[in-house]
This record gives structure tokens, sequence and C-alpha cells, in this order.
């Protein structure tokens, strides 16, 4: 079965931070307030995003990377993120 | 001749480390600049660089030893440039330019006087280039043996990786040893500047549109920048006050405050950085903050900040006023961006505001000094173009 779209988020977010704890994420959450996330931190994820996923994403849209579940949201409007779903 | 490899004092507050892992064996060939060891500080595993040419004699130190800073770990027979009488064991050795003399700039010769170290020691990190001031400070980092820190730690051996809750432990007794002889010895003063930073942000965000998110600067980039290029042009901000005596940096190695998820905190060195192009600086930042948080930090890295820059702007504080770090005589802050009623050509309009705080080292310079080179961080700022 295919990985969902949360579970690899959630992989390609381990990936740029792996001092990151995935068992104690709350993907609602905002990463800043639970995970100490920064402005590199989210320049990391979205370069990260982009060789995984092919998408990228505007600086204007960063905002949109703040939780797991708003990334997923996100990535999921954009035409792109809906081919992936297969 | 054989050289000595010694554990570093990577900054001024580390006593002592542990060895991890060896990168090289006996026989070995050694470069410089090569990463040899593998050490555990405060500041957790750093990548200790070796500042010589040659090949592994001895390991003098196994893994998992817990050694005082100065400790020699391994001997090292040097290819440098033997004396006369040595030279007729090796014929074959290629004739070495300038009579068998180490080429050393200068300055670095002085600098190297200064430190009571042996030049013929010295090698370069510039491929055949001549001995750098840079070069010295590596070597002295690596080969001077610090004062004793306040707070000792225990001199018991430690095993190696032994989680995330010891290395907490032990960088926050770090960070307290440093920050407690700088509020003791160093007579902090404090200068702020609110500067429109409508400019850069323009400019940041016309230069991110148009490229891919990989080749996209943050702002913080700019800031690193200016204070470099200040601090290259206005003396007095950068190098070190060690024995009573202020030593001036020639190459701006701007450290960089990086906070560790769950606290603690270090400050790695974004090397000559004054002269860097900016996209060049910024993939240099993130990999520099992904090591800093992930591990592997290069020795040089930390031994080597001349200034630093610690930036909360994404914390939501309005400005920073940091502790300087030992034996560092200048740090600046900067706070975060937000939107502020600004009085500019007699209108009052809605601008992007950035305060900058400087704190500085008042043995060195004085406030007017100081609120020279913060004008100039933000004259430079406002023309990012030019940076």
């Amino acid at each position: 079965m295919n990985e969902s779209l949360k579970e690899r988020v959630i992989r390609i977010l381990i990936g740029v931070a792996p001092d990151i704890d995935a068992s104690q994420l709350v993907t609602s959450l905002a990463l800043r307030d639970q995970v100490d996330f920064d402005s590199m931190d989210t320049l990391h994820f979205a370069i990260a995003l982009k060789k995984e996923l092919g998408i990228d994403v505007p600086d204007a849209d960063f905002r949109e990377l703040a939780s797991v579940d708003r990334c997923v949201q996100y990535l999921q409007r954009s035409a792109q993120a809906l081919s992936l779903h297969t | 001749m054989t050289i000595e490899f010694r554990m570093p004092a990577l900054g001024a507050d580390m006593t002592e480390g542990t060895l991890v892992e060896w990168r090289i064996a006996p026989g070995d060939p050694v470069k410089r600049g090569q990463v040899v060891a593998l050490v555990e500080t405060e500041k957790g595993i750093i990548d200790v660089e070796s500042f010589h040419e040659g090949r592994v004699e001895r390991l003098l130190v196994e893994t998992g030893t817990h050694v005082p800073v100065g400790t020699a770990l391994a001997l090292f027979s040097g290819e440098a440039p033997q004396p006369a009488s040595a030279t007729a064991a090796a014929p074959a050795a290629a004739p070495v330019p300038g009579g068998g003399r180490v080429k050393i700039s200068p300055a670095a010769r002085r600098r190297a006087e200064e430190l009571g170290l042996s030049i013929e020691e010295l090698s370069s990190t510039g491929a055949g280039g001549p001995v750098s001031i840079a070069d010295v400070e590596i070597a002295a980092a690596a080969s001077k043996a610090r004062p004793p820190a306040l707070i000792a730690l225990p001199a018991s051996p430690i095993a190696p990786l032994a989680g995330a809750e010891r290395t907490q432990a032990t960088m926050r007794r770090a960070i307290a040893a440093a920050m407690t002889r700088a509020k003791r010895e160093i007579p902090h003063y404090y200068l702020t500047q609110m500067i429109d930073f409508a400019p850069a942000r323009a400019w940041l965000e016309q230069f991110n549109a148009s490229r891919p998110v990989e080749d996209r600067l943050l702002y913080s980039v700019l800031i690193i920048k200016a204070v470099a290029r200040a601090a290259a042009e206005i003396p007095g901000f950068s190098g070190f006050y060690r024995n009573g005596q202020f030593e001036a940096a020639t190459d701006m190695h701007v450290g960089f405050a990086v906070a560790q998820r769950g606290g603690g905190l270090m400050a790695p060195a974004l090397l000559s950085a004054a002269s860097k192009d900016l996209i060049v600086l910024m993939h240099e930042l993130m990999d520099l903050v992904a090591r800093a948080r992930g591990g592997h930090l290069r020795s040089s890295e930390l031994g080597l900040p001349v200034i630093t820059l610690t930036s909360l702007g994404d914390e939501g504080v309005d400005a920073v006023y940091p502790i300087i770090y030992p034996d560092q005589v200048a740090i600046v802050g900067a706070g975060r961006l937000t939107d502020r009623p600004w009085v500019g050509d007699g209108q009052v309009t809605i601008r992007p505001i950035l305060t900058l705080t400087l704190a500085a080292d008042h043995r060195v310079t004085d406030g007017r000094r100081g609120a020279r080179f913060l004008a100039r961080i933000a004259t430079l700022l406002a023309t990012p173009g030019e940076l």
C-alpha cells in the first residue's frame, strides 16, 4: 500500500530535522510551538518538499507549512500534489 | 619532524573533550583540513580537522578517553620543510620554494610570534598558498591550553554518545561557564538602532521570487554579510581580547547563534563572511545550522568566530541584548522584523522595522565607535544589492 501524503510529509520533515521525535508530533499544532521550528527549518523543509514531491512552494506560501496538517492540505490543493494520489 | 596532534580548545569555555572516534590509523597520510578525529564536547560531537600535512606515526589516546584540552592525541611525522641536515635522508623530495622556509604572510608571522607558535609547525589551508592569519588562528586554537574553567566538568571517563540528556546538561554547564566569565570580565556596553528594513525586504522578495527554493535567501544572511562588512571596515569589533590586550581579526569569521531544539545554543562560524557571495553564504549557513543541530560541526567553525550575530526574529521579541562570547569583543543581536509607524521625509508611513543591538567590550571600544559600527550596518542593509 502506498504511503499516505501525511506520512510522506512527516517522513520529509524528519529528514530535514532528525532531532524531532515523530512519535510525539501533533500534526494539528504549529511546528514552531512544539518543536522550535524556525525560518531556517521551514526553508530546509520547503527544499526537501521540492526534492521529494516536485512542488516548489513560493515564499509567500511558507505560512502554509506551519503545521503538518496545514501543509498536507496545501499540497492537496495544488494540482501537482493531486497527481501524487495514485 | 614529529608533530603532536592535540585536543583542541573549541571555544573559550572548553577545557576537556572525549575522543569518540579516530578517522586515521598509523601510516595513513594526513592532509590539512582533513577530519582526523571525532571529539565529544559540551557542544556535541565535533569533527576535528588537522592543520598539519604528514603521516600518522602513532595514536596516543584510545577512543572513549576523556582528556584535557592540549593533551597530545597522536603523533604525525610532518612533511614540513626539514632542516638542512635532514634533507640528505630524502634526496627525492621536491625542492621547497623559498629555500625550505615556510611560506607565511608577514601579518601571519607576526601573529604566530605573538602566540608563541613555531613557524615551522604551521601549514596553510589554502592549496599551496602561504600560511594565513586564519591558519595561525586554527593552529593556536588547536594547540593552546586555556585557563581552567570556572566550573570543572567531572574528570571521570564518560561513555561517548551517552544520550541527549547528558549532552543537554553539559551544554548548559558550558554556556553557564562562558556567560558567567563574560559577565564578570567583559565590561559590556549596549547600543540599539531601529532600522527601516523596507529596502532590504523589497530586494529580498524580488530576489527570491525569481529563484527556485534551494537558491532563496533568508534575511539573516543579509544581516550576517552586513555585520561582516562593517566589522571589516571599522576596527574594534572583530577579534579577541586576551592577556590584557585586543587582537584584531583580519578575516571576518562571523559566529551565528543556533538554538538547539529543546534548549542549548552554539555559535559556529561562517568563515570569511565579508568576502563571500550571498548565495554561497546562504548555502553555507543552511549547512552550518543543520550540522549545529544534527552533529558534525568542524573544529575550525567552533574555534574561529571573531564576532557573533544572534537573531531571535522568529521568536517575536523586538530586541535582543546579548552577552559577548569570550574572548570575542562584540555581538550583534537582531529582533523580529515588524511593521511599525515610521517617520521619514516628514511623513508617517508603515515600514518593516528591525531593531539591531550591539553589545561591545568597553576595554576595546567606546559608544561613539559602536554607534558608527551600527550605523554602518544600517547603511549596508539599505542597499542590499551591493552586499
